[in-house]
């Protein structure tokens, strides 16, 4: 277990730093929920921070509020040291549907947050999205219609669009969620391989303990009604990790019985 | 191939009919005339000019009355999604006022603007402009929420916004209430065009007036075969390329193209 909980001795410039952050939702006039609690947390740059926890623990509400899509009630986020105010180009999210434009091929998708961005001829954005949609693994289907894609290859295109512009933070939601396990762990070496040559700062939200261990850096488990920050793993295993080793099991096993207490004990709440 | 014989079996076959009711002497010659005094009407009246100059008419007023319809709409519709008071105001008048069958227009647009182009433009802009308004505020309505915040995060905002991600986006919405708009408009001009006289331009619709009035069944049902023609081309050539490119792109059977 204290493998499991030191902190990295590595002192690193913070990317995010969430001070004291909570969120209230009103469902109906008379209820209202405490989606967020007092939560505070610091990613380092380049790091993979996955956010774990059961449904209803406030992690995507956190994601929101971090792509600056959503205001917090109170606290608040920095970016780089500065306050956020709203979405900003350097924190592109990918969401658990693939959110991309069917008006728009594929490599049209990726160029939309591309010609957003000024400083760049249009020669260079053409360039840059076949770069990114080759390293996706998706060039050959470039004039490819969304509908005509299957569920992996949506997110791979969702990737590429979020990557291209070169967000300095990455924020996914469940992006895997809705896909079948091959496709999934097929996904898991690509992000692992992308992250490390990218070096990007990615704060991934999940249900899936495995999915964390094999993708985290840190693992920020949470516990819902209200959503609060329960306990931080690190994972130190070297990468590229394979979701069905063993040693991942065995983090993944101890993660699971922390997580089933926090569901337990919101349960008996 | 094969559906395009089959369709040019099919019209024949009515053409058929339609010779043979004639032959059986049922019915007098002035009311039911053979399709081929009817042709011959089509095909002279193409070669004098008329059919050509009147087509041009009714078509000029139709397009221009019809963009700016949609001119209107399109804005007014944006607009009308974005606010609940909006919606509750201009929403509501432009759901009541496209309940009104656009004909009914016509006598106030010949009180206002007298028998001139203005009253012609007014009943086809205001045929067009509620059905264009309710599409476009229900198309920007109920676009996904996600592509919306996938555009926001991506750093789309303002105009860009507007003109690049929802305007597409209710596309499904938007085709489906401009080809209404589109039918409002060609039936309201039609109607005004038997309706009154106008001496700047003869449309078809005042052809098929006269017709009638001279008892010329042949020139009646040749007009009425060339405002089917012209409803169908347009259907091709303004809207079957938007409804191909929303079947492939959505992946949707909106209709076979």
């Amino acid at each position: 277990m204290e493998v499991l909980t030191t902190v990295s001795s590595e002192t690193r410039l913070p990317k995010l730093e969430i001070e004291g952050v909570s969120k209230w939702f009103t469902p109906k006039r008379s209820l209202m929920v405490q989606a967020l609690d007092n939560v505070s947390l610091s990613v380092t740059k380049g790091e993979f921070v996955c956010l774990l926890g059961p449904s209803g623990c406030g992690k995507s509400t956190l994601l929101n509020i971090i792509a600056g899509l959503t205001k917090p009630d109170d606290g608040r986020v920095l970016a780089d040291g500065k306050v956020i105010e709203g979405p900003g180009r350097q924190r592109l999210v990918m969401f658990q549907e693939s959110a991309l434009f069917p008006w728009l091929d594929a490599f049209g998708n990726v160029m939309f947050g591309l010609k957003l961005k000024p400083d760049l001829t249009n020669a260079e954005r053409r360039k840059i999205a076949d770069e990114y949609l080759d390293l996706v693994g998706l060039e050959k289907f470039k004039h490819a219609h969304i509908h005509e894609l299957s569920g992996g290859m949506k997110q791979r295109v969702a990737l590429a669009r979020a990557l291209a512009p070169d967000p300095h933070v990455l924020l996914m939601d469940e992006p895997f969620a809705a896909l079948d396990a091959m496709t999934r762990d097929q996904l898991y070496d690509d992000i692992q391989r992308i992250w490390m040559e990218s070096r990007k700062t990615i704060v991934f939200v999940t249900h899936n303990v495995r999915e964390a261990v094999c993708l985290g850096d840190r693992i920020v488990l949470m516990s819902p009604s209200p959503g609060r920050i329960q306990q931080v793993f690190e994972i130190p295993l070297p990468r590229p990790r394979d979701i069905n080793s063993q040693e991942l099991a065995a983090y993944a096993s101890k993660i699971a019985a922390a997580l089933k207490g926090t569901a337990n004990g919101a349960s008996s709440e | 191939m094969k559906r395009i014989a089959v369709a040019l079996l099919f019209f024949a076959g009515l053409l058929l009919i339609w010779e043979l009711a004639v032959r059986s002497g049922r019915w007098s010659a002035v009311l039911l005339p053979s399709p081929i005094y009817v042709a011959e009407y089509i095909w002279y009246a193409l070669l004098d000019g008329t059919l050509i100059e009147s087509t041009w008419v009714t078509l000029k007023r139709l397009l221009v009355g019809y963009i700016a319809g949609v001119l209107i709409g399109l804005p007014l519709g944006l607009l009308t999604s974005t606010s609940q008071f909006l919606e509750d105001t201009l929403g509501a008048l432009a759901l009541g006022f496209q309940t009104l069958p656009s004909v009914c227009w016509v006598p106030l647009a010949l009180v206002w603007f007298g028998q001139t182009e203005g009253a012609m433009l007014f009943v086809v802009i205001m045929g067009t402009v509620w059905s264009v308004i309710i599409a476009t505020d229900h198309g920007a309505r109920n676009i996904p929420p996600i592509y919306a915040r996938a555009a926001r995060t991506m750093g789309s905002e303002g105009f860009h916004k507007w003109t690049r991600v929802i305007l597409p986006a209710s596309l499904p919405f938007l085709v489906s209430g401009m080809k209404q708009g589109w039918a409002f408009a060609w039936r309201s001009l039609m109607a005004a065009e038997i309706y009154v006289t106008i001496l700047t331009g003869f449309g078809l619709g005042h052809l098929l007036h006269y017709g009638r009035e001279l008892n010329a069944m042949d020139q009646v049902i040749g007009i009425m075969i060339v405002i089917v023609v012209i409803g169908l081309l347009v259907d091709r050539l303004l809207f079957s390329p938007w409804e191909r490119f929303l079947h492939t792109r959505w992946g949707t059977n909106l209709k076979e193209g």
